[in-house]
């Protein structure tokens, strides 16, 4: 039995209640004050950190790509332009059974297994953007297909963007290259130079040409749009967006026509053709055959094209205008000429026999002339004009290699031009030095002989040619051949100012003239071995022609193109300038491996290139230029 | 004389057995509720009226209630409390499950949840048990009374619900702290749980409470996983400043970023949208209920109704506390709702069948003293 209290102490005990609960008031008070003050700590002291949180968590920047800036030729001809081309999207945040959905599509569209891989790669790479390219470069059969399908696939959709097109296909991949998507050593390079915010959202980069080498200026600047997104990262709305800055238009010293006319010439032999001012080194033509189709590697090129243009023995990725490597032949004798009028090794009158071929005292070989039977008595003017090899054994011998070497390094010999394209090769220019280096061999009289008449180790890239040749022509002036006439509108240009190399000196400026009257007696002299090519020509020229060997032909052998292999025939080579006496434009050609010479073949190329020039530049009347082919 | 002068003013409002300012501050804090969910729900009306249903029949449950007499409520509580403990028993035995937990009993057309109503049971039964003498109780009787707390709070513990265990233990220890435990034992228990907790903590926590320990401790170790709620709320409180962003222009809520938006976390999309402002009114306005639960107690003319009104006083303000406690950083992430806030019914109906009862306290004794 429990002891019960009869009369509880109500009083009491409710006192007893009440302090409790003025307890708990105090207590509750001071949690209050505690949630209160946890509060102020956050929304007034934390509040600019936690508001900054709140702003990076909603806004997100969306990259906009600038609009590649467009690229001209000399006379406002488009030679690189922007097109709009569909592609099929997908958003798979918005899509539920993605291979349902694909499925589907396949059903309507040809969607092959190339495009699937491709997808599946980019779903799995790109997870930052929300769309992800099914399908690119819808036709417009194929747009329309879709669009009656469109409401069957939310998450979907056609998306339009701008991407490079080369109107002249192949005609200009040497020249103005190509773009194609950034790849990971792009990014690389990018991220170096800290650039790569400024492609955020740019697919593709020059890769080639001039769409590398002015990649800077015709890419333009980023714009961003700044959008809400919710907590998957999906944009709800735009808040404000910030315009990309086009890229700047290019406009190149190329004429389309003068182009399409090298091209021509060329036909389908290797080689290359270039037309050059003479006075600001701007290049009206720069063509290289054989070329392949810049619109290839736009969107990607495939791999079996891809290996059967690395594997084609006629190498058409080669840009043979810069990276070609020709022995120069006699294309250089007017130097080799200079440099013995320099030395006074040679005067303007002083002259030798040639018997057809020459002998180094206590060599047992005979070294002989193009011309078996000998050019008799001949001194520079006749040595250049008639392509004497003899005069010029005896030259080369008496001045030395490293004499040639020194003063050919002069004119740019075995270095980049610096046009403004980043493929080109420096070639080689030999000396005793480098072979030492190289070889580790002594260096052989025999071969200083055929340095003299530009053959042996040397070889020189068109550009390096026509460079030379500029420089004789401006009597030692050495304009740098470029490519860029300026930025811009073709209307409002902001010109590009040519630019410089450190000139060629000599003591006595007459030599300039001994030479260039040489020459021009390659082109108009009655033994000129260019006199045929530039018969009747109304305007006044000069040139050098060249024909290289490509094989050693033993002392006695007879060489007879139509009887050799392809790949065994000479080198044409030709170089020169017009008019004579006021040099405004220079020529280079290169043909390989063709039945004939530097005078039979590259020369009437030349002929024919000048002769456009001189109806587009010089108004010489079509009667006069007809009446010259006759 | 003051309950003589209120219900010569408000003799209809007495009559209906309905304390006027209490039932101010409790619609006051629904329309609120329906204003926030409008906002964190995404503008949806149909969550809206899901809860304005909500609300209306979790009022008329309080009304009902409140027409009772406290005397009922006392002899009611050991009944009340037996059924509830073996419903317990049967949840655990076959129980519905649901979010991985054992809390619901399917009886026929309704399913219903044993532990919600042993928020209302234990601080009845308890009461009841304490006011059979005098109070303070004595040493004995405080052990037997201790038991009847923990049995409940351990079968809640063990489907897991920790929300819901911690609100009971709160409950029935208000009502014995109420009754005058003495500060030495209140000591005692203290130095007992403190003793306790490293073997809570190693032997009979699950490894889910274990990281919400530790998550809570420090968030930003996991800003993806388990401290990403967390980090979120903040940010929307934080964001919010002292004039908020604004009714429906919370970014943190709007778009997604917070978590059991119109749940648990509603107090955060409050904080954001209506600032250090809404949220001190919000605060008063608790507050202010809480105190006039306090008030009626103090007035309540019998023990039982004194420590019944305060521990379910006391209770609604540990809703409030652990709540927005959770969702500011302060205190582990535990599933408690903002009281009358927070979307969801269950919860509604019970802690306005406490305000029933407290109504029922505060319109009745006039008629005990005149017997």
């Amino acid at each position: 039995m429990r002891t019960r209290t009869p009369i509880r102490d109500t009083e009491g005990e409710s006192n007893l209640f009440a302090r409790r609960v003025f307890v708990a008031i105090a207590i509750i008070t001071a949690v209050f004050m505690l949630l209160i003050g946890n509060l102020y700590h956050l929304q007034v002291e934390e509040h600019t950190e936690l508001q900054t949180r709140s702003n990076d968590n909603r806004i997100k920047l969306l990259p906009l790509a600038p609009n590649r800036g467009l690229i001209y030729d000399r006379n406002g001809v488009l030679l690189a332009e922007n097109i709009p081309i569909f592609s099929l999207d997908v958003i798979p945040e918005e899509i539920d059974d993605l291979d349902q959905t694909i499925a589907e599509l396949q059903q309507i569209l040809t969607i092959d297994d190339d495009d699937l891989e491709q997808f599946r790669r980019n779903l799995k790479g790109q997870r930052r953007f929300n769309n992800v390219t099914l399908l690119d470069n819808l036709n417009e059969q194929q747009v329309a297909t879709f669009a009656t399908h469109q409401h069957r696939f939310p998450g979907v959709s056609i998306e339009a963007r701008l991407v490079r097109h080369y109107p002249y296909d192949d005609l200009l991949t040497h020249v103005v290259g190509y773009v194609a998507k950034i790849n990971r050593r792009d990014v690389e390079r990018l991220k170096q130079d800290g650039e790569l915010a400024n492609y955020a959202a740019s697919r593709t980069i020059g890769k080639l040409g001039i769409e590398k080498y002015y990649e800077s200026e015709l890419h333009g600047e980023v714009g961003y749009q700044r959008v809400e997104v919710n907590n998957r990262g999906r944009a709800v709305r735009t808040l404000s967006t910030e315009a990309p800055t086009p890229g700047q238009d290019v406009v190149l010293e190329l004429d389309i026509e003068l182009q399409k006319k090298a091209t021509e010439i060329l036909g389908d032999r290797r080689g290359s053709i270039i037309l050059m001012d003479a006075k600001t080194g701007g290049l009206l033509a720069m063509a290289s055959t054989p070329s392949y189709n810049a619109n290839w590697f736009v969107n990607g090129i495939s791999v079996k094209r891809y290996q059967s243009l690395l594997r084609s023995k006629d190498s058409p990725l080669l840009n043979r205008a810069t990276q070609g490597g020709y022995p120069p032949a006699s294309t250089i004798k007017p130097h080799i000429g200079l440099l013995g009028l320099e030395e006074g090794t040679i005067t303007p009158t002083s002259r030798i026999w040639d018997p057809g071929w020459f002998e180094i005292k206590g060599v047992d070989r005979r070294y002989r002339d193009w011309l078996s039977w000998g050019h008799g008595w001949v001194n520079i003017n006749s040595a250049i004009a008639e392509s004497c090899d003899t005069f010029y054994y005896d030259l080369a011998l008496k001045l030395g290699v490293d004499k040639i070497s020194g003063f050919m390094t002069q004119f740019g010999f075995g270095e980049k031009t610096g046009i403004d394209i980043h493929e080109e090769i420096p070639a080689l220019m030999p000396s005793r030095g480098w072979k030492r280096a190289r070889y580790n061999q002594p260096w052989y009289a025999g071969e200083t002989l055929s340095v003299g008449i530009g053959q042996s180790y040397w070889t020189a890239t068109p550009m390096q040619l026509i460079a030379a040749t500029a420089a004789i022509a401006n009597e030692g002036e050495q304009v740098i051949p470029r490519l860029l006439r300026g930025f811009g509108n073709i209307t409002d240009l902001d010109p590009a100012e040519p630019g410089y190399k450190r000139p060629v000196v000599i003591s006595d400026n007459n030599h300039w003239q001994v030479i260039k009257d040489a020459m021009q007696d390659v082109n108009m002299g009655a033994k000129g071995s260019a006199r045929r090519a530039f018969e009747d020509a109304p305007y006044s020229s000069a040139g050098k022609t060249g024909t290289a060997q490509v094989v050693n032909l033993g002392e006695d052998e007879e060489y007879v193109a139509e009887e050799i292999a392809e790949q065994y025939r000479d080198n044409a080579m030709y170089v020169g300038y017009a008019p004579a006496d006021d040099p405004q434009v220079v020529i280079a050609v290169a043909m390989e491996n063709v039945i004939g010479g530097g005078g039979s073949v590259a020369a009437p190329a030349a002929r024919e290139m000048l002769d456009s020039w001189y109806q587009r530049y010089q108004l010489v009347t079509d009667e006069g230029l007809a009446n010259a082919d006759d | 004389m003051l309950t003589t002068e209120e219900r010569q003013r408000n003799p209809l409002l007495k009559k209906l057995h309905i304390d006027g300012p209490l039932l101010l501050g409790l619609l006051a804090l629904a329309v609120i509720s329906l204003f926030v969910i409008y906002s964190a729900g995404g503008e949806n009306e149909d969550l809206v009226m899901r809860q304005v249903i909500r609300i209306g029949a979790a009022f008329v449950g309080m009304f009902i209630l409140a027409q009772l007499p406290p005397r009922f409520f006392e002899k009611f509580s050991p009944i009340l409390y037996g059924i509830g403990l073996l419903l317990l028993v049967a949840v655990l035995l076959v129980g519905e499950v649901g979010k991985g937990a054992q809390r619901w009993l399917d009886i026929g057309p309704v399913t219903i949840q044993p532990s919600e109503l042993m928020k209302l049971a234990v601080p009845m039964m308890l009461a009841w048990f304490i006011n059979r003498r005098a109070i303070p109780p004595r040493l004995g009787r405080l052990l037997l009374a201790v038991g009847l707390v923990l049995a409940p709070v351990l079968l809640i513990a063990k489907q897991p619900d920790l929300g819901t265990s911690l609100l009971v233990a709160s409950a029935g220890i208000f009502v014995i702290f109420l009754a005058g435990l003495s500060w030495r034992l209140i000591a005692v228990a203290a130095a007992l749980v403190g003793a306790f907790a490293p073997v809570l903590w190693l032997y009979l926590m699950h490894d889910y409470q274990r990281q919400r320990v530790l998550t809570f401790l420090n968030p930003e170790r996991d800003p993806l996983g388990a401290g990403y709620h967390i980090i979120q709320s903040k940010i929307a409180i934080g964001s919010g400043g002292i004039d908020g962003k604004g009714w429906l222009q919370g970014t943190q809520s709007q778009l997604e970023f917070l978590p059991e938006r119109h749940t648990d976390f509603i107090f955060s999309v409050f904080s954001e949208e209506f600032g250090l402002t809404g949220v001190v009114l919000l605060l008063a306005l608790y507050g202010f209920v809480i105190m006039r639960g306090l008030i009626i107690s103090l007035r309540a003319q019998d023990i039982f109704s004194k420590l019944l009104g305060g521990a379910l006083t006391l209770t609604f303000f540990v809703y409030v506390f652990v709540n927005i406690g959770m969702v500011s950083g302060l205190l582990p992430v535990v599933g408690v709702p903002l009281p009358l806030i927070s979307y969801g019914g269950t919860s509604m109906v019970t802690i306005l069948a406490g305000f029933g009862i407290l109504m029922s306290i505060a319109t009745h004794h006039r008629l005990i003293i005149n017997q």
